[in-house]
């Protein structure tokens, strides 16, 4: 494949659809098949946006923090007491030096042994101490990553499919495993250095002033030209780890597409141009991730350097006010050992900040995620529905992705409860919206659907979903057993339970003669069964389920003929008393049916029984003739 | 740890990182299985030797930079020292303008070198990182199926995303100040002993006690890193099922099910993540403690000692100024530790896949097929298969299939759910390899073919239709993309998938995850456009028209006819529709053909093959039961 086969722009420019510009996105579907809408957002990002993600990073981080406050609080307390013991170690030797030595020298072995007994107490409780800080750090960096980690995932399952459709998984995937890595990263190697830096900074700045405050305010003054520096730093590193985080996204939507469709792939030989594609990204990801540590590469010196220029400006400060006999050489030994301790708590202050920023990147993604509502919302009061019978009714309902270009124009549909209605029509008639809408996958653009006489966006999702359930052709597998991927439908069933459902529909002789039986494995998403196979599989979840009314949308397509009949066979009992919507190509799926509903671009045309629509000798009757036929 | 491993055992594992290359034949096949058991950490880094290498010169060269930068600020106290004994107790101005001078420039010096080193050393660590997620990609690309079958591909991206991020650190950073520190430690060891030879003789004495120490914390972290790195996968697993399988979660209401997997999971990793912070901070605390104690010791000695008058006061400030200045190198060992541990199982899990044998290739000495004219023989001759982890009791899903496909010919495969037949189609293109017996193309057996030479010739059509996110026509022409324009329009014309030139940009309209997305009914016939397009040799359809509605499906047929009158086709069949597209039906139960022959001879001869294929019982209507 070449590059300019694709249309413009779209594949740099994925990632930053949400960026700052989501809002305008509007769905794919209606406004851009083709995702090329989108390429003109890959420049930088403007700076008011910028500032956007930088406040959703923030608060995303206070949001995760206020729960430890306290603990965030007494790890700053064992933090301060750890830097106050390490400041305390060149101070006894000062004294050691200043005191104890001349004392030693006038034959008073005292202050001595005060000095090295002070040393070595105060040396265990900095271990101690540090053992404490760095439990107490890894504890909380540890809580926050699984309160993250918790909260983006129940986040993107409370996201409605529309989002899922457009955001790729890919990118989902990579919000919930690289962005935390690098957020866990920082978290890891930074709480502790961070805090501990800072800290060090302050004590050993008041140290100072307090040794001498002339060399102190020297110190001090240091900071201006350091401030400027992080600015500058901050300005160029967020930008280039944004880019990494794009990039990255972009690796793993290649890679969970490669190995989603591996089979595809070898058999008609993709394997170069997608590592042409992937390679692509991994350079991009790795110039961008290069460019990083290039602009820390100037940062982090630039700071010693400071720290270096004021070490010897204070240096000859000190001579000078030793000469004029205003300063002890000792205080000046002390206060010269501490100015060289600043450098290294800045110096890991200026990887921690690295390190911070990259997480900064990815933190923004996240929370860009995390700010993105359900099209389809869980309501604040819902209204609750113990026993659903099943009586559905669309009123004045249509849907659309845009108003230009209805899928489904406004009507009116009533099921009573107990009917099974087939609906029938051509590829892209609206067959699969008006099943996905009774679903509530979609809200309709216009109009209500009920339950029960209840609208279904008042239902909460639990009282739904005991509700309605429907079953598509595709039939994902979960990893783990088949029985566990059966007892999906209704978690608490017992083993008879599922067992019995995956007889009703004839699963039960096949899942048996696996090397486990119900226990099998069903490995990764069920490369071991046939797509028939997981079909019944996900037929045998749904009866389990249970639900008052029951969707089909092709759910019996791959099935094999003895398959489909022992299918419509448990169809016509488990049917009984329950409400169903079945869309089937095969006619002989709609044999189940009470009514037949035929869509023609989004209308309903035909309404009526089997037998009075083939007796009318419309669409339904040419349907039929020509299945008939094909029968043979 | 063990030590186990011999030296020779070390040099013949193959680090070789190159991705599978399939002109070299089947000497892959003697990559010796990784060996189990514990590996050293420093085994496990020394493989990364290859990728490595390239960055070396340059990751060489900023080590010898940090090093210099090291000593300038190991000199900087020195000349401190100098100071303070010389100008200050001389209170002489004037002499302090010189040493003030090489101060500035001993501190310039150290930022440049230091900054200079990062510089270098930068790029050619993130490309370190960049081979080998290519290498491993490419690697996955090529692993047979059967070893995708075996792992989740939530493991196969914590590998290529969280290890080799990992590894990079290691590489860039972590590897480089270990080697640099230790540098520094020895190096400021000796300036101690120049000082004072007793002083520095109690500072040395820390190393043996820290060394032992940090083999006993080795053994430990060693298992945790990994068991972390382990659960970080699984994590990511469950990830990408809760968001593959999203349509099913929301469907049935069970995403907070799946929510309880993922925090189950969630709990385990943050709990081996404490424990690592256990073992640190323990670590930590020693390493912090046994230079204390040492400095605590020498305080003691040294003071006496300038009370001796055996040392200067001066030189006391600068023992303990370059003492101050070894607490980083030593302090640092704790996380340059872990940092290493944490590399070298991510150097372990990386390798488990790149040593993973890559059973289906290309044989050493290719046959070509014979020339085409005519040609387009398939015969499978007491072709066994089966799963290796089936179990070993089990018999195999194939026991000794026996088929000839005429050139030409079209035979449906028929047979009930779970009898193999879909396994059987993959036979075909060696998705997976038979078990024994073999599939012979125009004679040659397919093992002893060019994989893309079978692969060109075997053109084949999944059930489950995948498509990838590029546009119409790089799907149609996936596996021939030199195809003319001709050629696309007739592959599409015998799918009946004209819709595509109704899509917003027609064949360029992106299509996959990343695109528009098509329904069912469109996917496959997308996926039969690819299978036939440029008549290859052999066709194999996997149930190739079951989303498709009743008037497409006619369509559909009426055309494939056309192509099925030359090509050799085996196609998977559940309905007599399909059936009757081809010259003659083979029923496959108990792992065997048991039937073969005609449609209207099986539906005579075979209540098996009528229970298969005949669907009369449900009809709708009493006045379809004449039939």
């Amino acid at each position: 494949m070449t590059e300019h086969e694709r249309p413009p722009g779209e594949y740099q420019s994925e990632e930053d659809r949400f960026d700052g510009e989501h809002r305008r996105a509007e769905h794919r579907l209606g406004v851009a098949p083709g995702g090329a809408d989108l390429g003109h957002q890959d420049e930088a990002i403007s700076t008011s946006a910028g500032l956007r993600l930088r406040d959703g990073a923030r608060r995303l981080v206070r949001s995760l923090l206020r729960p430890h406050r306290w603990m965030v609080l007494l790890a700053a307390l064992a933090i301060i007491a750890d830097q106050a013991l390490a400041v305390a170690g060149p101070l006894i030797i000062a004294y050691g030096i200043d005191t104890a030595a001349p004392a030693m020298i006038a034959g008073d072995g005292g202050p001595l042994t005060v000095a090295v007994s002070g040393y070595l107490a105060r040396s265990v409780s900095l271990a101690l101490v540090r053992l404490l800080v760095v439990r107490m750090s890894g504890r909380i960096a540890q809580t926050v990553l699984f309160d993250l980690r918790g909260r983006v995932f129940r986040h993107a399952q409370l996201l409605s499919l529309s989002f899922h459709e457009k955001y790729t998984s890919g990118r989902v995937i990579s919000r919930l495993t690289s962005d935390v890595d690098s957020i866990a990263e920082a978290l890891e190697e930074g709480l502790d250095n961070f805090i501990s830096g800072a800290l060090a900074v302050i004590v050993t700045s008041g140290v100072l002033l307090w040794l001498d405050l002339p060399i102190g305010l020297l110190a001090l003054v240091a900071f201006v030209p350091l401030l400027f520096l992080t600015r500058w730093f901050a300005r160029r590193s967020i930008a280039v780890y944004r880019l990494t985080r794009t990039s990255m996204a972009a690796l793993i939507v290649q890679f969970a597409e490669t190995m989603n469709g591996l089979r595809a792939v070898q058999a008609f030989r993709r394997q170069g141009a997608n590592e042409r594609i992937f390679d692509e990204e991994n350079q991009k990801f790795a110039n961008a991730d290069g460019a990083g540590l290039i602009t820390a590469a100037i940062f982090t010196p630039a700071v010693r350097m400071v720290g270096n220029l004021t070490l010897t400006a204070a240096m000859v400060l000190g001579a000078i006010r030793v000469i004029d006999g205003q300063l002890e050489i000792g205080v000046l030994a002390a206060a010269l050992l501490y100015l060289r301790r600043m450098y290294d708590p800045l110096d890991e202050l200026a990887m921690f900040y690295n390190g911070f920023q990259s997480a900064s990147a990815a933190l923004e993604k996240i929370a860009t995620l995390l700010a993105e509502t359900p099209t389809v919302p869980e309501p604040e009061y819902p209204v609750p529905l113990a026993r659903p019978r099943g009586a559905v009714e669309f009123r004045r309902t249509s849907f659309g992705y845009s108003a230009a270009t209805p899928v489904l124009p406004e009507f009116d549909l009533t099921i009573p409860a107990g009917q099974t209605v087939a609906i029938v029509g051509a590829t892209g008639a609206g067959k699969s919206t008006l099943a996905k809408l009774l679903a509530r996958f979609y809200d309709p653009t216009n109009g209500q659907i009920s339950l029960d006489g209840i609208d279904l966006s008042v239902l909460s999702t639990s009282d739904l979903r005991a509700g309605v359930v429907m079953v598509t052709q595709e039939s994902f597998l979960f990893s783990g057993s088949v029985a566990d991927n059966i007892a999906l439908g209704r978690p608490e069933a017992s083993r008879a339970d599922i067992e019995e459902a995956a007889d009703r529909i004839g699963a039960g002789p096949f899942i048996r003669a696996l090397p486990d039986g119900f226990d099998t494995d069903v490995r990764k998403r069920g490369g071991r069964l046939s797509a028939g196979q997981r079909q019944l599989v996900s037929f045998a979840r749904a009866f389990l389920a249970d639900p008052a009314v029951l969707i089909l949308d092709e759910a019996t397509a791959s099935l094999d003929i003895p398959s489909e009949r022992a299918v419509q066979h448990a169809l016509g009992r488990v049917l009984h008393g329950r409400t169903a919507v079945i869309i089937a190509h095969r006619l002989s799926t709609v044999a189940v049916a009470d009514r037949v509903l035929v869509i023609e671009e989004g209308r309903i045309v035909e309404d009526g029984t089997p037998a009075e629509l083939i007796a009318d000798d419309g669409r339904f009757a040419g349907l039929h003739t020509a299945w008939r036929e094909s029968l043979a | 740890m063990t030590f186990a491993q011999t030296p020779t055992d070390i040099r013949q594992d193959p680090a070789e990182p190159s991705p599978p290359d399939s002109t070299r034949g089947r000497a892959g096949l003697r990559r010796p299985t990784p060996t189990h058991g514990p590996h050293t950490a420093l085994h496990n880094l020394r493989r990364l030797w290859p990728y490595v290498r390239p960055a070396a010169p340059r990751l060489l060269i900023s080590g010898v930079l940090a090093l210099v930068a090291m000593v300038c600020g190991l000199a900087i106290p020195l000349v401190i020292q100098q100071i303070i004994d010389g100008p200050i107790r001389d209170r002489d101005l004037g002499a302090l303008w010189a040493p003030a001078a090489l101060m500035v420039l001993l501190g310039a010096f150290e930022a440049g070198l230091f900054g200079f080193r990062r510089w270098l050393s930068a790029r050619p660590s993130m490309q370190v990182q960049a081979r080998m997620r290519q290498d491993l990609y490419a690697r996955l690309q090529h692993l047979p199926v059967a070893f995708h079958d075996r792992w989740s591909s939530g493991q196969l991206l914590s590998r290529a995303v969280s290890d080799l991020s990992t590894i990079r650190r290691f590489v860039g950073f972590a590897g480089l100040f270990l080697f640099v520190n230790t540098c520094t430690f020895v190096i400021g060891l000796a300036i101690l002993f120049t000082l004072s030879w007793s002083l520095g003789l109690i500072i040395g004495s820390l190393a043996l006690p820290l060394i032992v120490l940090c083999w006993v914390y080795e053994t430990q972290y060693k298992t945790l890193a990994r068991r972390a790195q382990d659960q970080v996968g699984d994590l990511a697993t469950t990830v990408e099922e809760s968001i593959l399988g999203i349509r099913i979660l929301k469907a049935f209401g069970r995403s907070a099910h799946l929510g309880q997997e993922f925090t189950r999971r969630a709990t385990l990793l943050r709990r081996t993540e404490m424990s690592k912070v256990r073992v640190v901070s323990l670590l930590w605390a020693v390493i912090i403690l046994l230079p204390e104690i040492a400095i605590g010791l020498t305080l003691f000695l040294g003071i006496r000692q300038v009370a001796d008058g055996t040392i200067t006061a001066g030189t006391l400030v600068a023992f303990f100024s370059v003492t101050m200045m070894l607490r980083w190198p030593i302090d640092s060992l704790g996380w340059l530790l872990s940092s290493l541990n944490d590399a070298a199982s991510a150097s372990e899990r990386f390798f488990e896949v790149m040593d993973a044998p890559i059973t289906v290739r290309s044989p050493g000495n290719p046959v070509r097929l014979p020339d085409r004219t005519g040609a387009g023989a398939l015969r499978f001759e007491g072709v066994q298969f089966g799963f290796d982890d089936a179990g070993s009791g089990r018999q195999k899903l194939l026991r000794g299939i026996d088929l000839d496909l005429r050139p030409g010919q079209t035979i449906a495969l028929v047979g009930a759910t779970g009898s193999g037949k879909t396994t059987l189609t993959m036979l075909v293109n060696r998705m997976y390899d038979v078990t024994a017996g073999r599939i012979t193309v125009d004679g040659v057996d397919i093992r002893d073919l060019e994989l893309s030479e079978l692969r060109t010739n075997v053109s084949v059509a999944f059930e489950e239709p995948t498509l990838f996110s590029a546009s119409v026509r790089e799907n149609i022409t996936l596996g021939r993309p030199t195809a003319t324009d001709a050629e696309v329009a007739a592959a599409i014309s015998i799918a009946q998938a004209d819709f595509v030139y109704y899509l917003p940009w027609g064949l360029d309209t992106r299509i996959g995850e990343q695109g528009l997305s098509l329904s069912g009914g469109q996917r496959q016939r997308l996926a039969l456009a690819r299978a036939v397009i440029g008549r290859p040799r052999i066709l194999v359809l996997d149930d190739p028209l079951s989303a498709l509605d009743i008037h497409t499906e006619a369509a559909v047929e009426e055309a494939l006819r056309t192509v099925l009158s030359s090509t050799t086709a085996l196609i998977v069949a559940h309905r007599a529709s399909t059936v009757l597209m081809a010259d003659q039906v083979a029923l496959l139960s108990d792992g065997r053909i048991s039937q073969l022959g005609t449609h209207a001879e099986l539906l005579a001869g075979s209540a098996a093959y009528r229970r298969l294929l005949r669907s009369g019982s449900m009809d709708p209507l009493p006045r379809g039961a004449d039939d």
